[in-house]
């Protein structure tokens, strides 16, 4: 008897359809039109719903809060490098600095918020570490004041996702062969010179793989500010705003069209990077 | 290398390790001090008795706790059961079988891999609405389960590198194809399994937007939502929000302690592939 290939593949694809495909149809389809998810008649409403996400500055503004956290993520790698060609020579207690930097990464997202809400409340452990520090003038509203609050925030943020960017250079250091090094230092490479010319190019696919991931992760910023501050003070990403629209306010089509931009441009930034770096190992069967 | 450079190296190691653990440390004083010596004392004073977890108690009854970790397993059990049942499946054809079609099947999988499931939530709310689930615990799982690519990519990857001679082997010996599948394949998968077990079992028990987005009802709470709910009619109590935090903290660190290796291993498998 012989049972075809679909029988086993049925469970995932139709899932993979049913909650990728269909919803993405669905979005598209939402974005032209206005309506509030309850209502069984649905107003055409032409490209309104994207012109107005395009020019309305509610809503443009949200990517330049984006760029706070892109920023962010620039600093995030750079300071995961740093570490992960630290750690990967020989360093005493090693395991205990590589298991405390990469720890933040795996603690849930809400109990993060609260520990840096705790962190940045006025007086809190911010305001007294400077104090101690005689710093005490520099003490400020973390997250009440606009100019400082996407500061604050994408902080956390770096935080939080160091430790990523981090094992996963160290992981790719690792994989380079130590004859390499061992080579190089005959050769009479020093330290820079090994970085320089040995694991940044043998771990180049990570890192331009890390600042994709860091331009889409920008745009789809959502636990940190919800969770800290509801989107005030200037801090509303445009998930926050998407999430606001659709399910505060109702406008389903609005949201969908938001949803459609980002969509778009993860998509594109996808595609730059495939373009730039032909990803020939990822290939299936 | 000189005694500078080498200072300067575990100087920046420290530094960064205060700035990891700082925050958490305060965290903790708070949660062991009592309400009236809380207001009294600065955040970076250590607590005076070190034993006192009243403010455990009210997070954990107040908190309802228990009902949280309760929701957390069952979903955290049905979702992962259900991911390697249905990935290890789906990796078996698309690796074992020819078939027309397998290569729109791939780019369907391949694709959907590039759209981040938060851009979608909004029409895929109302799908998990239309199926009558919003409110019941089958919303998360099913998002949990239809919307995982990349276990699915780690178990073709990691098929591949099954020699295809012991199935052949066995199929001479007059198996059948799911008999295969499940004698051979699925304890060779057994490594590709706990990665994916573990980077999920982590991303279910941290999730925030789909349990407050689809389990409203402060019954379903997992431990997300329910650490969420707890701020409200405690706003004004540190010392009980802190002693909540360090509860849904304290799981992760056992568990980070007990499988370290594991875990390094089963993030940088899950993120680069």
């Amino acid at each position: 008897m012989r049972r075809g290939p679909w029988l086993y593949l049925a469970p995932a694809l139709i899932l993979l359809i049913t909650f990728t495909y269909v919803p993405v149809a669905n979005m598209l389809w939402y974005s032209f039109h206005k309506w509030d998810g309850l209502d069984v008649h649905m107003t055409p409403a032409g490209f309104g719903n994207y012109v107005r996400v395009l020019t309305d500055e509610q809503y443009w503004r949200v990517f330049l809060v984006s760029l706070y956290y892109l920023a962010a993520s620039f600093a995030q790698i750079a300071i995961a490098l740093y570490f992960a060609v630290v750690l990967s020579y020989n360093v005493r207690f090693k395991n205990l600095f590589k298991g405390i930097l990469f720890f933040p990464y795996l603690l849930n997202g809400v109990a993060v918020g609260f520990v840096f809400l705790y962190l940045f409340q006025p007086g809190g452990t911010l305001d007294t570490m400077l104090r101690a520090l005689g710093l005490g003038e520099h003490t400020r509203y973390w997250l009440g004041d606009p100019d400082i609050a996407n500061l604050s925030l994408a902080g956390t943020s770096v935080w939080r996702f160091t430790g990523l960017n981090f094992v996963l250079f160290l992981g790719a250091i690792q994989s380079i062969p130590g004859e390499i090094y061992e080579a190089a230092e005959i050769d009479g490479a020093n330290r820079w010179h090994q970085f320089r010319h040995i694991i940044v190019p043998g771990i180049r696919r990570i890192i331009s793989l890390s600042f994709i991931l860091a331009i889409s992760g920008s745009l789809a910023v959502f636990e940190i500010p919800f969770i800290m501050t509801g989107g005030a003070n200037g801090t509303r990403t445009f998930v926050v705003q998407a999430y606001q629209t659709a399910f505060q306010f109702r406008q389903i089509g609005l949201a969908s069209a938001m949803a459609v931009v980002l969509l778009l441009i993860v998509l594109l930034v996808t595609w730059v990077q495939r373009r730039i770096l032909p990803d020939d190992e990822v290939s299936l069967s | 290398m000189s005694g500078l450079a080498r200072t300067a190296k575990y100087l920046s190691l420290v530094l960064a390790s205060l700035v990891v653990l700082i925050p958490l440390v305060v965290v903790l004083f708070a949660a062991l001090k009592t309400h009236a010596e809380y207001n009294s004392t600065g955040p970076l004073t250590p607590p005076r008795n070190w034993l006192n977890l009243d403010n455990f108690v009210t997070a954990w009854t107040a908190g309802n706790m228990l009902r949280g970790f309760w929701n957390t397993t069952i979903i955290l059990v049905v979702s992962l059961t259900g991911t390697v049942l249905i990935g290890t499946l789906a990796a078996y054809a698309v690796s074992r079988f020819t078939f027309g079609f397998k290569r729109l099947v791939l780019g369907l999988f391949l694709v959907a891999a590039l759209v981040p499931g938060v851009t979608t939530q909004v029409a895929t709310y109302q799908i998990v609405k239309s199926m009558g689930l919003v409110n019941t615990q089958w919303s998360a799982i099913v998002l949990f389960l239809g919307t995982d690519i990349v276990s699915i990519y780690i178990f073709m990857q990691f098929m591949q590198s099954i020699p295809r001679s012991l199935d052949q082997a066995a199929m001479i010996d007059g198996a059948g194809r799911f008999t295969v599948y499940r004698r051979i394949i699925l304890p060779l998968m057994k490594p590709a399994i706990a990665t994916v077990v573990i980077i999920k079992g982590i991303a279910i028990y941290n999730e925030f937007y789909i349990p407050f987005l689809y389990m409203r009802s402060p019954g379903l709470s997992v431990i997300s939502t329910a650490l969420f709910r707890f701020k409200g009619p405690y706003g004004a109590q540190w010392e009980a929000i802190a002693a909540c935090t360090m509860i849904v903290l304290l799981p992760t660190v056992v568990i980070f302690l007990l499988l370290q290796r594991f875990i390094y291993n089963g993030i940088t498998a899950g993120a680069t592939k």
